[in-house]
């Protein structure tokens, strides 16, 4: 559901619920979206690739 | 002997038992996804008429497994949040199976989720048209939010795959997603707490049912923080059974000691602190929410077969006896104690799962009521328990080829490694 949805309501329920949501998906999407693009960068050689600690 | 090709995929410097082993091993557990498979075609073909569901029994055996599955699988965020934000580093060596153990609890429950709502292709309303003054609304999102998180972070694991890393872009991007782990760890933690929280609010809510209903916080009744405590507290001991078994079956040790035992420590407070919030719980209920139903504690244990003694062995035997066993470290570094502790305690948290969604549904609510009972079918038992099947099957194939347990190599050395 969106604002455009017919649905919607203005209202702080609104706001809150599916804020809340869009705010965890646009995290996990940002996270995502940062691993992709350093990869692209690594893989290109425009970025040095970073070792992590044996987990 | 194993093929040259299965043997690649080994994690290195381990053993693996053979291939036809192994396909035997997996056999049992195909069976059960067949069974699983028929009866949820049968499901789709012929509807929900093949479960012995009804307008009394909307919730049954499904969502008893959904919720138990979800309580035993809250291991993989709250291990995630004590290794990546609490910063429990050594709890590294047990994260990779408390993923996958969450990834298989929740994926598990979903697919069945997927049957239960009779019609999957308008499984999509739940978001687009959502009723957000619905506890269920919000659990559908944080769970399928979640599941997504768990995907991620599953991912690094599967790219730790011995040819997997031979791919550079693979190799990079594994360990990048490794490296903001902490990231997402936090949003599922956020969403883990929500959901598990509101799976326990839906019952607290049903003031038209005083064996559920409950006082609260603002909008959040007891049951809500009682489910999120009693996911926490168990969470982490299903992941050390799990662990246990799959060194019983592999004849390895694959977990340090210490690592068990930081777990087993702190699944007993919160076992603890969960028990003591519970008894309270149920004696404001009983004096409280009941009296003021014009009830007596009684009246709802006089039909059908789940009398007090649910209460006993809820509370008393799979609740007060693991956490005293948890708490006295004497007792919980001897594993047989540990274990007997862990199978209790997982065992209580099914059992206050099946309260609340069958015995619940089960009382008769108005004078002229009587007791209903409930037996599932074939067809609901074959989709319950293709669950285990999968679980099974998913663990079986992580465990032989990636490095699921970190330590597995350092604590058997080659020349003394069972199969």
């Amino acid at each position: 559901m969106t604002p455009l949805s017919f649905e919607w309501q203005w209202s702080i329920d609104y706001f809150v619920f599916m804020g809340l949501l869009y705010i965890a998906l646009g995290i996990v999407g940002c996270g995502l979206a940062y691993v992709i693009i350093k990869t692209g960068l690594q893989v290109f050689g425009f970025l040095r690739e970073r070792h992590f600690d044996e987990h | 002997m194993n093929s040259a090709v299965d043997s690649a995929l080994f994690p290195e410097g381990t053993r693996r038992c053979s291939a036809k082993l192994f396909f035997l091993w997996t056999l049992p557990w195909l069976a059960l996804l067949a069974w699983g498979g028929l009866s949820a075609a049968l499901c789709l073909w012929k509807g929900l008429n093949q479960t012995n569901m009804s307008n009394i029994f909307a919730f049954a055996l499904w969502i008893v497994f959904d919720l138990a599955v979800i309580a035993l699988g809250a291991g993989a965020f709250f291990t995630g949040f004590l290794t990546y934000i609490v910063g429990k580093k050594e709890l590294k060596n047990v994260i990779n199976a408390a993923v996958i153990i969450g990834f298989i609890c929740y994926s598990g429950a979903i697919a069945m989720l997927g049957i239960d709502i009779g019609q999957p292709i308008r499984g999509w309303f739940i978001f687009w048209h959502a009723n957000i003054h619905s506890m269920l609304v919000e659990v559908s999102f944080c769970i399928t939010c979640y599941l997504m998180v768990l995907g991620i972070e599953f991912i690094p694991i599967i790219l730790e795959n011995r040819q997997a890393k031979k791919v550079n872009e693979l190799r990079f991007f594994g360990h990048n997603l490794h490296g903001i782990m902490p990231l997402f760890a936090a949003t599922g933690t956020f969403l883990s707490f929500f959901h598990q929280g509101s799976l326990g609010g839906m019952f607290g809510v049903m003031y038209a049912r005083p064996f559920a209903a409950r006082d609260g916080f603002y909008v959040w009744p007891w049951t809500f923080f009682l489910f999120v405590f009693s996911a926490i507290a168990v969470g982490p001991l299903f992941t050390i059974l799990c662990t246990k078994l799959a060194e019983l079956i592999t004849r390895k040790k694959l977990v340090p000691d210490n690592v068990v035992q930081l777990l087993a420590k702190i699944s007993g407070w919160l076992l603890s602190i969960y028990l003591v919030l519970k008894i309270f719980d149920t004696l404001g209920w009983m004096y409280g929410i009941v009296p003021k139903a014009g009830l007596t504690f009684m009246d709802f244990y006089k039909q059908g077969p789940y009398g007090v003694w649910m209460v006993v062995v809820e509370i008393l035997i799979c609740g007060v006896i693991p956490a005293i066993i948890l708490m006295a470290p004497k007792a919980r570094e001897q594993q047989g104690w540990l274990i007997f502790a862990g199978l209790l305690a997982c065992a209580g948290i099914v059992i206050n799962r099946f309260v609340f969604i069958i015995v619940t549904l089960a009382i008769p609510v108005m004078p002229f009521d009587r007791f209903w009972s409930y037996l599932p079918t074939w067809q609901e038992w074959g989709i319950a328990l293709a669950i285990v099947g999968y679980g099974f099957l998913l663990f079986s194939a992580a465990y032989r080829y990636l490095p699921v347990f970190p330590k597995e190599k350092e604590l058997n050395p080659i020349g003394e490694q069972g199969e």
